[in-house]
């Protein structure tokens, strides 16, 4: 005779595990956290190497410079590259109370980053077997971006640039840690490859609900031909926030952040 | 997860948990009913699974420590990566025996301060006047601490 027994979710007794209760309190320590950020907005690319970070670290320097408060959460923990374009001093991170200091650089800009963990020249690892790692990475990887949200003192700001690594999938994570799907800037450089793999990762912010502020067109005036920010402009509606070229001064730096401004 | 005493209809209750060390995990659970015990236990990729995701089969009594999983996972930590601000106060602080000190000090620098902390709040709340390496041991299966 077969078994008859209940299904999970008719099972209502208290459970002291807990478990949904925990990730739960997770949820709310991340959105207490970024209570005080005027705007979370992600730094992103479905491509590698368009310079997503370089273009967050100037956008943040700039930020900063029109007096606004600024952070850089730097989410690509397995490339850490903000603590060196950031020119952050090198110091012990400061743990005060139930939250971590973030490291702020000469022009104040507010940073954390794994580049500021782990040891130079050596990748980030983790404890566990490693035999298939691939099932529990990503999400280890997850609760370190949790953790980079909600236990990092960022302090009141008006912008929390979080810088990206390439594709999709940090977003995805950084948007149900969030209470809300953050604003998004898109980098991008001039080419139709370039454009291809943009546009699938603006489809995946669009289908998410993610507002975009604009597209960054980076690396112009050189080798890469295309006009692949005015196109993805056009097509998703967004505007084109900015077209640097390989070695932007400051004014293109200051001009983004005043229309990054106005767009928010 | 739920365990569920089919004889009895009844919900099993989370009872004890125990971190052998090899990465495995043990947790008893008990029928409010007839009394059954029943044991789960996980490989060393289960039991990672559950830790990447920041949770603790049991629960926990313990706050939640500032980069918990990113001190306690990652073994290529900066062993000077942390400074502590000094303001924690030491009112009421145990001691530490000498085997527990040599103990700690063989966990990683990238994270002995806050496994310290851990162990230190433990005794106090327990009103433990000093820390022993069956103190630690202790601690550990009771707040889950696995690899700490």
């Amino acid at each position: 005779m077969p078994l008859n027994f209940r299904t999970y979710h008719e099972l209502t007794d208290p459970d002291r595990s807990g478990l949904p209760e925990q990730i739960g309190a997770q949820r709310r320590r991340v959105a207490e956290r970024v209570a005080g950020v005027r705007q979370v907005v992600a730094v992103l690319s479905g491509k590698g190497g368009v310079g997503k970070s370089y273009v967050t670290a100037g956008l943040s320097r700039a930020v900063a410079r029109r007096g606004r408060p600024v952070g850089v959460l730097d989410a690509d923990l397995n490339g850490p590259t903000a603590p060196r374009l950031l020119h952050l001093p090198v110091a012990r991170c400061t743990l005060r109370g139930d939250a971590i200091e973030p490291v702020v650089n000469a022009e104040g800009v507010k940073c954390f980053s794994m580049g500021l963990l782990v040891e130079d020249g050596r990748p980030l690892a983790f404890r566990g077997p490693e035999a298939e790692s691939h099932v529990w990475r990503g999400a280890l990887e997850a609760a370190a971006l949790r953790e980079f949200l909600a236990d990092v003192a960022w302090g009141p700001l008006d912008l929390l640039l979080v810088d990206l690594p390439p594709g999709i999938q940090r977003f995805q994570e950084l948007a149900d840690l969030l209470p809300a799907p953050p604003a998004v800037l898109v980098v991008t450089i001039p080419t139709p490859e370039s454009a291809d793999a943009v546009r699938r990762a603006l489809r995946a912010v669009h289908d998410r609900g993610a507002p975009c502020l604009g597209v960054i067109e980076n690396m112009t005036g050189g080798p890469f031909a295309g006009d692949a920010g005015d196109s993805l402009a056009r097509e998703f509606d967004t505007p084109l926030l900015a077209r640097l070229p390989f070695h932007p001064g400051v004014h293109a730096w200051d001009a983004l952040a005043q229309r990054l401004g106005s767009a928010s | 997860m739920k365990f569920l005493c089919v004889e009895c209809d009844r919900q099993m209750a989370f009872e004890e948990r125990r971190l052998p060390g090899d990465g495995t995990l043990a947790a008893a659970f008990k029928c409010p009913g007839c009394g059954r015990v029943v044991a789960l236990l996980t490989n060393p990729m289960e039991t990672q699974l559950v830790a990447s995701l920041g949770v603790k089969i049991g629960g926990t009594t313990i706050t939640a420590q500032p980069l918990e999983t990113v001190r306690g996972m990652v073994t290529t930590g900066r062993d000077d990566a942390f400074t502590d601000d000094g303001q924690r106060t030491t009112e009421g602080a145990p001691a530490w025996s000498a085997a527990a000190q040599e103990r700690l000090g063989r966990v990683p620098g990238f994270v002995r301060g806050m496994v310290k902390k851990i162990y230190a709040d433990y005794a106090r709340e327990r009103g433990i006047a000093e820390i022993t390496p069956a103190v630690m041991d202790t601690a550990r299966a009771e707040l889950g601490l696995e690899g700490m």
